[in-house]
């Protein structure tokens, strides 16, 4: 199942893990799927079910231009991060 | 300097070159007007009836704006509108996503047209257009605003403090991961944390450690074009944008957000653009000229000079930053923690979350922690710059890195291919790399001529360093139309900053076996192609021409399919290789098919679209010997080597370019670059000959070393490469300069005084 990391000030809102193990074959479901393990996640990092602005998030290596909508396989890494922007 | 396929030809290798096109130099489509002078730049732009716009800029740093008076200006003879923020429409407090970012409306419209307040010296306040640029500017001289001057805050630690001025009322500080946000003004914008492993046993294990301080300057893009726009609000409603930027498409979003008009009430025609790095991305003229063309009826340009670049246009953050990494006896990292504050400007949105991402990108480390702020002070609003924030902390980092090597008495390569980044190595902020090419840029410089090459003169020395950028994908598309001669023209949406269109059509001929002279590239308007994000991130080799190439793709299926037709055959029999048709029992060439084909049925007009995210990071080492005269504290760059992985090298030349002038920007960014203020918070240094930006007069040639490792995630394997080289000069330059003299400098530039300061302050 995907694992999704949690970042460093939303561990005190999942027991203090760094990963949780997830499930769902989007982003947004493997979101939800914490939500029920962690109550209150979920408008925190992705207020509205929409991904909050100036956050991205990274599956497989990568930052996806999907963002929630993305498909995750079993063996998916979700990483929420801040948005960047090259010159 | 030359690709790793041009070394093996070169010395007589039999193994046949993977590509035809790519990996040539062919001369770019557009050098001929470069270097006649009849490229149309933004400047050259004339429109029929056209007036001239001034702006009004604050001179203070930091004020409220209480009120302003336009009467004086409107009553001048020859004046034909006057534009205050009054004129732009209320933005709230909507935030917009324009591609590479998002941007909250508010913040973006004010800093075109200050509304309440003014937050940096040269903000603009008000916009003038009139029948020549001498009355505008005479008119604008004639605005009346009445000031409440407030104290500036300039400096990042100091902007942090409790008791600070605060520029933003409706600023409060978020944590970045849990959008949880302060209950009270404050210049510190974002917090962001990353965190991996056990930080206090990972330096509990180390043997040695090393905790410094660093500071950075802000410092600018410096690109030669200053801002132009030029805009005709039409009386149909039609808005025509004629601009040099980055992004055509940012542009018309820009526009149609901050004017409330819809999206396809707005043209954005790209004039050639004279550099941009990154700060060609956001709008500083056009909604101005856009009102005052609105209200004089005809359409207005207004073209920045120096000064006003320099000023009122965004630079790259100052920062402050703080490392502290440990390693173990055998000189393998064991723990790192970075705190890092960058300056984002007048508004939030420093590039903090890359710096932080950056900080320790190019080391494997177990354990650690990077803490992250955004703080507004008075000073432009910052924006990109070539791997906005990566230099900044490779500065920091490599400068430890090169300390932790003295106390290991590790040679500074061996350390860095011992603790190398590399594929699967987890970052702090926890993604795992895919394969890059990190060690393979140090193994080139290990095994370069400059390397192994030993300095012998008084006051010389050598520095390492190396650097990281993430390259980006985003989207991108191309139209193709088969002209009936059989030549090819290419429609782009990427406006062309460093030779791309060349690079793009490169790759489109390569898909079809033909050459890159056989195909004319344009870079076109909004209403011409179809959607493409910015020229920036590195991306558009990468993107466009993955377009491209998928381009490509749908033109050999239409031919085939055509072809099949008319020779009454079965689509499966036929195929295109290698720019022939090829049928049961003939094989034409791509010109004759083309030519049969345009007689016997419909145009042939391909699209390819693209929005891949597998860019493919990328890393640079760079190897620098440097003389510094004890007398002056000046530094002499006495040879300069930079290797960077670049996937594959579509256009050699074009990459050894952006190499040497991303290097040439990190020289100048280490040694000179800064910007000046007094206490007051004005710029004391605006323009060329005291803001001291590198000539070919001060440097050496810059040898480029083309490390190819292909990136997976592309058709030829193609990774970002304009962004990276800026990262590693000034880490390198500060190793050499303590090679040579046996001074450590934590502050950026590295300019004669302050090299001076500490050369006397080692005497003492």
């Amino acid at each position: 199942m995907p694992r999704l990391f949690i970042p460093p000030l939303l561990r005190p809102y999942c027991e203090g893990q760094e990963e949780v193990v997830v499930e769902g074959a989007t982003v947004l479901e493997a979101v939800l799927s914490l939500d029920r393990q962690h109550s209150g996640v979920m408008e925190r990092l992705c207020p509205e079910g929409k991904l909050r602005a100036g956050m991205s998030v990274t599956v497989d290596q990568n930052v996806t231009p999907r963002g929630l909508a993305q498909k995750v396989s079993p063996e998916s890494e979700i990483h929420f991060l801040p948005a960047i922007g090259g010159g | 300097m030359a690709t790793i396929d041009e070394v093996k030809a070169a010395e007589g290798s039999d193994e046949a070159p993977k590509y035809k096109v790519i990996g040539t130099r062919p001369i770019r489509h557009d050098g001929a007007d470069k270097v006649t002078g009849r490229a149309l730049y933004g400047a050259d732009i004339k429109i029929k009836g056209m007036i001239f716009g001034a702006i009004l800029r604050s001179p203070h740093a930091h004020a409220n704006i209480k009120s302003i008076d336009t009467s004086k200006a409107e009553a001048l003879p020859g004046v034909r509108a006057v534009a205050t923020s009054a004129d732009l429409p209320e933005p709230g407090d909507k935030i917009a996503e324009l591609g590479e970012g998002a941007v909250v409306l508010n913040h973006l419209s004010s800093n075109n047209l200050a509304r309440t307040k003014v937050l940096y010296k040269g903000h603009a306040v008000a916009a003038v257009a009139a029948d020549n640029l001498h009355i505008a500017q005479e008119a604008a001289s004639l605005i009346e605003v009445e000031y409440e001057v407030l104290p500036p805050v300039m400096d990042v630690l100091k902007a942090m403090s409790s008791d600070a001025p605060v520029l933003n009322p409706d600023v409060r500080t978020e944590e970045a991961s849990t959008g949880e946000k302060g209950d009270k003004p404050t210049n510190v914008a974002k917090h962001i944390v990353f965190e991996k492993g056990d930080i206090e046993k990972g330096f509990a294990d180390a043997k040695y450690v090393v905790e410094r301080e660093f500071r950075t300057s802000t410092v600018h893009q410096g690109y030669i074009e200053p801002h132009v726009a030029t805009v005709l609000w039409n009386n149909d409603g039609q808005i025509t944008v004629w601009t040099p930027t980055q992004g055509t498409f940012s542009v018309r979003s820009q526009m149609a957000e901050l004017l409330h008009v819809p999206l396809a009430r707005v043209k954005v025609v790209p004039a050639e653009i004279g550099g941009g790095f990154g700060g060609k991305i956001s709008v500083y003229l056009a909604p101005a000229a856009a009102v005052l063309s609105r209200k004089a009826g005809v359409p207005v340009q207004i073209v920045m000079d120096r000064a006003d670049v320099l000023q009122a246009t965004g630079p790259t953050p100052g920062s402050f930053i703080r490392i502290k990494m440990g390693v173990d006896a055998d000189g393998r990292l064991t723990a790192a923690e970075a705190w890092m504050a960058y300056e984002a400007g007048g508004y939030p949105g420093s590039p903090i979350g890359a710096g932080a991402m950056c900080v320790f990108s190019c080391y494997d480390i177990p354990n650690g922690r990077v803490e992250g702020y955004d703080v507004c002070v008075n000073k432009p609003r910052t924006n990109a710059y070539r791997a906005p924030g990566a230099t900044n902390a490779a500065f920091a980092t490599e400068t430890v890195v090169d300390e932790l090597c003295e106390k290991l008495g590790m040679e500074p390569v061996e350390f860095r291919l011992l603790n190398a980044s590399k594929e699967g190595t987890r970052r702090i902020d926890g993604v795992t790399y895919p394969r890059v090419g990190l060690v393979e840029t140090l193994e080139a410089i290990k095994n370069s001529d400059h390397y192994k090459t030993p300095l012998t003169g008084k006051n010389q020395g050598r520095g390492i360093g190396s650097g990281f950028w993430f390259n980006a994908g985003l989207k991108s598309a191309v139209t193709v139309t088969v002209n009936t001669d059989g030549s090819v023209s290419l429609l782009e949406g990427s406006t062309d900053i460093g030779g791309s269109r060349t690079g793009i059509a490169m790759q489109f001929a390569e898909a079809m076996g033909l050459a890159a002279e056989d195909i004319k590239p344009a870079v076109v308007d909004t209403d011409s192609v179809g959607y493409t994000d910015v020229t920036g991130g590195s991306r558009v080799t990468y993107a466009t021409g993955w377009a491209a190439y998928e381009a490509a793709q749908d033109l050999k299926r239409q031919i085939v399919a055509r072809a099949a037709e008319l020779w009454d055959v079965d689509p499966a029999q036929v195929s295109y290789e290698d720019g022939h048709v090829i049928g049961p029992d003939k094989s034409v060439c791509f010109k004759e098919i083309a030519m049969e084909l345009s007689t016997t049925g419909e145009p042939l007009i391909a699209r390819g679209v693209s929005n891949h995210n597998e860019p493919g990071g990328a890393f640079g080492t760079h190897l620098v010997d440097v003389e510094v005269d004890p007398d002056t504290g000046k530094v002499d760059i006495l040879r300069y080597t930079a290797a960077q992985d670049c996937g594959t090298a579509i256009h050699p030349a074009y990459v050894e370019g952006q190499i040497q002038g991303g290097a040439v920007q990190g020289i100048g960014w280490g040694l000179n670059e800064e910007y000046w203020y007094d206490e007051t918070g004005s710029m004391r240094n605006a323009n060329f000959l005291d803001y001291r930006i590198p000539t070919c007069y001060d440097l050496p040639m810059i040898d480029a070393i083309i490390v190819e490792v292909p990136n997976p995630g592309h058709p030829y394997g193609v990774r970002g490469v304009g962004e990276v080289p800026i990262v590693p000069p000034p880490a390198a330059l500060e190793a050499a300069i303590y090679d040579a003299v046996g001074v450590r400098l934590y502050e950026l530039p590295m300019s004669p005084p302050r090299v001076l300061h500490e050369l006397l302050k080692k005497e003492s």
